[in-house]
């Protein structure tokens, strides 16, 4: 028989409502709800991944891996204060709350921060003895909430982290939803158990850069003049915002692009407010640069670092230190393909569990159930920290030395290239194979 | 009597010297002269001290104060006994924006009045303003208690908590979730007891009593225009 049918063309489906829109609708029209999760952006961004070094060759001469001493301690908080922070590498771990995360993952953090050398980060609600015990050196995040506040903990800190915004949120505050709230973190924070937290979204007592000023002065007069003070701002407008931290008084600028971490807030605010991190980096250090401070007052780039590589990349841009926040959790256990039944259940897949306000992760680490928390060890998931940290110290040296540089801070844009031209236009290093920096005269 | 005057002495050396002075110390009456307005002044402190400030004062007088009795006398300027822990601090004059914002704990007394976000995020801290409070007072205030006795204005008590809020006077308008409550014995003792203690000639049986409707308490798309 002949088939009369006229002929198909295979089904296409839009690309504009492709599969993940078209459950986003689903899902918006079943709920009446924004869809709400932890992590930074998940779309794709240019990033460290587009640059490359360039490596000795006729014109540097590298130094011996092994043999040759490539060194990469870092101060932080020259500027101002009596008791500068002295790191042994130049990562360190960012601001996680107790209630976001279980007081065994604040531990592991702590324990694996203190054996590689480096300082952790409280976050909303306060400090936790856990959490100081634990850590050799650790920066009291002052926020916008005051959760948890008080002088007795901001004078145990070894250094003040003023929470301007952050990479996933510029301009947004956060919800501890009520799932999260134990009795624990209920009386640390002075709210009703079970009761969705909101963590607002500019401090209580001060507007604007030039109330800022006086407001660190009001946290040096308490702590003595001892301890830097950090400002932490996230990625919206980094030349003016790094500008403004400069002048109002900040030891340390922390600068958080769009792929930084959070606890939790809404994916639309996390995928379309804010920028990446390697557009943020070259703006604030010109800015830095600009007022003839650079290396004066320290910048710390946040958001996305993964690798040693991505680690040296910041470096020869101009950072001084990084920080880590999602990959710290990774190397804890987040997200362990172990899991993956677990994930599962929860509609989810291993890489990509995100609800992590819902407090059911499997892994233990973003959760304040009692027998999830219990699967994390904190001696055990610490080590796996201070592996990692050292993997990636090692990496980012590894690269200086091929770079000829025996301090890690002695990278510079001059060992980059760029394989886009949009990474060369925001990293502001040449166009691989080129001489051509997107914006700038020909060199 | 020790007595520090702010034009002989920098503001370092008068936060140190009342920051040094220990639970103990038998040295607890302190003036300072000549504040003119400075910032920061008397912060951190940590001893059961009497100070008396002769003048007014800029930004955070008495910030995150702990045991200290302090009386200004004058006005203060912005954030005045923020996050304060304990202890009783009494303004003889005005205070600006913020005053006793994040307070955890001890007595605010205004004798004048007080401008907005008065007791904003307010934790547990009891602030008393014997004239009006301004817009947006009590904003997300968690515990505690913050009482009036002249007028409050706009949106007041806005998406507020368990902070309980007494005013004689008007309320130009009450924020999102706060509502107008019962005033029961047990409020009522409470309200006297406050207004004995920071020296205002009223009667509880006067006030009205504002809190938490607690219907913004967990997030319902259906409240979403009260947000």
């Amino acid at each position: 028989m002949t088939d009369h049918r006229k002929p198909h063309t295979t089904p296409v489906k839009s690309w504009t409502f492709d599969d993940h829109t078209n459950s986003y609708i689903r899902r918006a029209a079943a709920t009446g709800i924004y869809d709400i999760r932890g992590g930074g952006a998940k779309r794709r961004v240019p990033h460290f991944d587009d640059l490359l070094f360039l490596g000795a060759s006729m014109s540097r001469y590298p130094l011996e891996g092994y043999r040759e001493k490539c060194d990469t301690s870092v101060k932080l908080g020259t500027r101002y204060a009596k008791n500068p922070i002295e790191l042994d590498i130049p990562i360190t771990i960012a601001g996680m709350s107790f209630g976001a995360l279980s007081g065994q993952a604040k531990e592991a953090l702590g324990r694996g921060a203190s054996a590689a050398g480096t300082s952790t980060t409280t976050g909303d609600g306060g400090m936790t003895s856990e959490e100081r015990g634990h850590s050799t050196k650790l920066v009291y995040q002052y926020l916008p909430s005051r959760y948890g506040m008080n002088p007795d903990d901001l004078r145990k800190a070894d250094a003040i982290e003023i929470v301007v915004g952050q990479g996933a949120k510029p301009g947004g505050g956060g919800m501890l939803l009520g799932q999260k709230i134990s009795d624990r973190v209920a009386e640390m924070r002075n709210l009703p158990k079970g009761i969705d937290q909101r963590s607002a979204c500019r401090h209580p007592d001060w507007t604007g850069p030039d109330d800022l000023e006086i407001k660190i002065l009001e946290l040096r007069e308490i702590t003595g003049w001892k301890v830097p003070i950090y400002i932490k701002i996230g990625g919206a407008r980094p030349y003016f915002d790094t500008t403004l931290a400069i002048k109002a008084g900040a030891d340390v600028v922390v600068l958080d692009g769009m792929q930084g971490g959070t606890a939790a807030t809404q994916d639309v605010f996390i995928e379309h407010v804010g920028q990446p991190t390697l557009a943020c980096i070259r703006p604030a250090v010109q800015a830095l640069q600009d007022l003839g401070m650079h290396r004066k007052v320290q910048l710390v780039l946040s958001g996305g670092i993964r690798t040693g590589a991505d680690v040296a990349k910041a470096l020869a841009l101009g950072a001084d230190a990084v920080s880590i926040g999602t990959a710290a959790l990774i190397a804890l256990g987040d997200n362990d393909p172990r899991w993956e039944k677990e994930y599962n259940k929860l509609g989810t897949t291993a890489g990509a569990y995100d609800d992590w306000h819902e407090g059911l992760d499997p892994a233990g680490i973003t959760t304040q159930d009692p027998q999830l928390s219990a699967r994390l060890d904190p001696i055990l998931a610490g080590r796996r920290l201070k592996n990692y940290l050292k993997v990636m110290t090692l990496e980012a040296q590894t690269i200086a030395r091929a770079c000829g540089k025996n301090h890690i801070l002695n990278l510079e844009p001059e060992d980059l290239c760029a394989l886009t031209v949009e990474a060369a236009a925001m990293a502001q290093v040449p166009l691989s194979g080129t001489n051509w920096i997107p914006g700038k005269p020909d060199v | 009597m020790e007595t520090i005057d702010l034009t002989k002495s920098s503001l370092r050396d008068l936060n140190e010297i009342l920051q040094r002075q220990s639970e103990i110390t038998n040295q607890k009456q302190w003036e300072v002269i000549n504040p003119k307005g400075a910032h920061a002044v008397a912060v951190g402190l940590n001893a059961p001290l009497e100070l008396s400030i002769k003048g007014s004062t800029g930004y955070y007088c008495g910030g995150m104060n702990q045991k200290a009795n302090i009386k200004v006398y004058g006005s203060v300027g912005p954030g005045v006994c923020e996050n304060m822990m304990s202890g009783c601090v009494t303004i003889e004059g005005d205070a600006s924006q913020y005053a006793g914002a994040t307070g955890q704990g001890g007595l605010l007394v205004i004798k004048g009045n007080a401008a907005s976000r008065c007791g904003i995020s307010m934790k547990g801290i009891n602030i008393v303003v014997h004239g009006n409070i301004g817009h947006m007072s009590a904003f997300m205030g968690q515990s505690g208690n913050l009482v009036v006795l002249g007028d409050a204005g706009d949106a007041l008590g806005d998406s507020l908590y368990e902070a309980r809020l007494f005013v004689r006077g008007n309320v130009k308008s009450l924020g999102a979730d706060c509502v107008e409550k019962e005033m029961r014995p047990e409020h009522l003792k409470i309200l006297q007891d406050l207004l004995n203690r920071s020296d205002a000639n009223a009667d509880a049986k006067e006030f009205k009593r504002y809190g938490s409707a607690r219907s913004l308490y967990n997030f319902d798309i259906d409240n979403a225009g009260d947000y």
